[in-house]
């Protein structure tokens, strides 16, 4: 790539620092497109590093009830892509927090793949999330990202066996995702993630970033996942506290006070341990 | 093959499960490895002697294979020409579809595999009831993803799945109905593919089930081409069959591909109208996409989501299609077309008057489609025409559209 991408400039800053980096997860349009703006200005400045923002789905096999609901309410309301495209344009006016583009296949394909990857790259995104685009069916992805110096985010499952971790990091850019539970996204609050033995087998593997996500919902959760994680992706727990506010206002403000616990709670967890 | 009037062809799937350019595995990367692994075991089970074996007992024994090839001549008397139409009575098969062909094959892999529970997802209740019968028999527990709006329609055949000792989940998310049931079948997937083996009830999703319910499926294909050489000296001209994901047309079809002037014919259900956009022809009036796994034709926006889907059969309405059946328009060795809910009425009505079968509504749409085939065929061509199922199931629907209450 040409020039540095915001991503791995990021990284490389947290790196230094030693601390990992907050990922939260907004669905675009939700609940509907005038909100995004304002929310994704509200995540970059409270704390968010990187922004996976959602590209709504009438069908994400890969999500639990939330984020299912989010994605029909954000397409009722009238979100497409082209309108998240145009949003992403005026934030990055504003901010130079990394945006990772995260949605199923088809309507990226329906729009063109070429035209969409140009687009993303031109109104600032940095990198794209497929989850239905397994390692066996990115050739005709990753380069058409890669040369419009767009990360394609590899994905990593407690299920993944150690020879296919290997080729999945050998074909990563940008940071390696792994998906913390069997199942699909939503939050767990109660749930204590086994991350030990398979970061330690991907850190044999690859010198990328590995951010964790899947399930992650309260802070004291995200302080363990930070300890072993260079990333902590938050989603579900985001999106009912958007879904829980009156207005738009009120969801900034609401959101705000818990990103900093997050951020905090994040920042501070390689010094207690 | 010899070069006939068809387009040259390969039998597929590739090794990356790609039927030319459709099929293929658009999954999350939780499920790649379950199906690398159930593709690798399924090749070999395959072709195990015991397995097949234990397979044909099965489908002699308790689903009453071979079914006939009956000459409806009652009904291609109607037709004129001196055209010959043969059903192939897959009505008759235990549990009153071909679904069972598919659902024993795949339970009997399921024990091979050493998964003890089965999910599967249902429309109208026929590939859950078939996929309940399976588990009852083969001592599997049993779990059926159902839209809750199907659920409200098809009481009946939630009952005879809780009857068989399934439990049926209500599915509220979506449109609530087939496409949301599958959905939420593959969600259940991600979560329990240690334990749990996935029944697709037709040849869609991501590879290798296309190919699995195919090869399942494929042995209606194989007993009509044999009755039909038996009986008539030669293969038919054409052979029709309704199209939703398309697993009943995939079966028969299959064993005639290399037959290049053997015509075969898809019907999907064109709901009110295609002009309508209520309809479920994802192959006549949809486009090229990504949707439960694989790339294939689908009913979608100009932004790429997907449609709900309309039919008055339930089993046909489905926005999307198997990718086997898209490589086949794509290289035109098999033609689709539609016909409306009110068509396969009347050919609800024309078979029971003129052959005393009641069709389910789904094949209904492959009757329906004869008059229009008739123009091109020759007189006294030969037809075969897979009757999917029987129509006892339909009756509550076919008695509201045709103004009477039971």
């Amino acid at each position: 790539m040409s020039t540095t991408n915001r991503i791995d400039a990021v990284f490389a800053k947290l790196r230094t620092k030693n601390e990992a980096a907050l990922v939260p997860y907004l669905t675009g349009g939700f609940p509907s497109p005038e909100w995004t703006l304002p929310l994704l200005k509200s995540l970059a400045e409270n704390g968010a590093d990187i922004i996976e923002l959602g590209v709504p789905f009438s069908d994400p096999i890969a999500d639990g009830p939330t984020i299912q609901a989010a994605c029909k309410t954000a397409l009722e309301n009238g979100t497409t892509l082209e309108r998240i495209l145009d949003i992403v344009a005026e934030f990055r006016r504003a901010s130079d927090t990394p945006i990772v583009l995260f949605g199923a296949l088809n309507p990226f394909l329906h729009y063109g793949f070429e035209k969409f990857a140009a687009r993303s790259a031109t109104v600032g995104a940095d990198a794209v999330l497929i989850p239905d685009v397994p390692v066996e069916e990115a050739d005709g992805i990753q380069p058409v990202l890669r040369s419009h110096g767009l990360h394609f985010i590899e994905l990593v499952a407690p299920t993944t066996p150690f020879e296919r971790k290997k080729l999945i990091a050998e074909r990563a850019s940008g940071f390696l995702y792994y998906i913390s539970v069997k199942g699909v996204t939503g939050a767990r609050a109660n749930t204590r993630f086994a991350l030990e033995e398979p970061l330690a087998e991907l850190r044999s593997l690859t010198t990328l970033p590995v951010v964790v996500g899947f399930g992650i919902a309260t802070p004291a959760q995200a302080q363990e996942v930070a300890r072993l994680a260079d990333g902590v992706v938050v989603g579900s727990a985001l999106i009912e506290k958007i879904a829980a506010a009156r207005d738009v206002v009120s969801a900034c403000g609401e959101i705000s006070g818990w990103l900093n616990e997050l951020s905090t709670a994040i920042k501070t967890a390689r010094l207690k341990a | 093959m010899t070069s006939g009037h068809n387009a040259m062809i390969e039998i597929g799937p590739d090794e990356k499960g790609y039927f030319g350019e459709f099929g293929g595995r658009f999954v999350p990367e939780t499920l790649m490895p379950a199906l690398i692994e159930l593709e690798k075991q399924y090749r070999q089970i395959k072709q195990d002697s015991t397995f097949q074996q234990e397979l044909a007992y099965l489908l002699r024994e308790y689903v009453g294979r071979p079914t006939p090839l009956y000459y409806a001549k009652n009904l291609s008397a109607r037709l004129g020409k001196g055209v010959r139409v043969y059903l192939k009575r897959e009505d008759l098969c235990h549990t009153g579809a071909h679904k069972i062909n598919n659902t024993l094959g795949q339970a009997l892999l399921a024990k091979r595999l050493g998964k003890h529970r089965i999910i599967a997802e249902t429309g109208a209740g026929q590939h859950g009831v078939a996929t309940a019968t399976a588990c009852a028999l083969l001592g599997l527990e049993c779990c059926v993803y159902m839209g809750s709006e199907d659920i409200e329609r098809q009481k009946l055949n939630v009952f005879r799945m809780e009857l068989l000792g399934a439990k049926v989940i209500e599915v509220t998310s979506g449109t609530r109905t087939l496409k949301d049931a599958t959905s939420e079948a593959l969600r259940d997937w991600m979560a329990n593919c240690d334990t749990t083996h996935y029944i697709i009830g037709s040849v869609v999703g991501p590879h290798p089930f296309p190919m699995i319910v195919r090869d399942f499926q494929s042995v209606i294909g194989q007993e009509a081409r044999e009755q039909i050489v038996q009986k008539e000296g030669k293969l038919p001209q054409a052979v029709v069959a309704c199209v939703g994901g398309g697993s009943n047309a995939m079966g028969i079809f299959f064993p005639f591909l290399a037959d290049e002037d053997v015509q075969l014919i898809g019907v999907e259900a064109a709901g009110h109208g295609l002009a309508t956009g209520k309809h479920a022809a994802s192959l006549t009036g949809g486009e090229v996409g990504v949707f439960h796994g694989a790339k294939s034709y689908v009913l979608q926006t100009p932004d790429g989501q997907i449609t709900p889907a309309h039919s008055i059969s339930a089993g046909l309405d489905y926005p999307g299609t198997g990718p086997e059946h898209s490589y086949l328009a794509a290289t035109g060795r098999a033609k689709y077309d539609a016909v409306t809910d009110e068509e396969a009425l009347a050919a609800v009505q024309l078979l029971c008057q003129s052959e005393g079968i009641i069709p389910a509504l789904e094949s209904a749409h492959a009757i329906a489609y004869l008059p229009k085939l008739l123009s091109r065929l020759a007189e006294g061509s030969i037809v075969i025409v897979n009757l999917s199922g029987r129509g006892d199931k339909d009756v509550y629907t076919i008695a509201r559209s045709l103004g009477k209450s039971l």
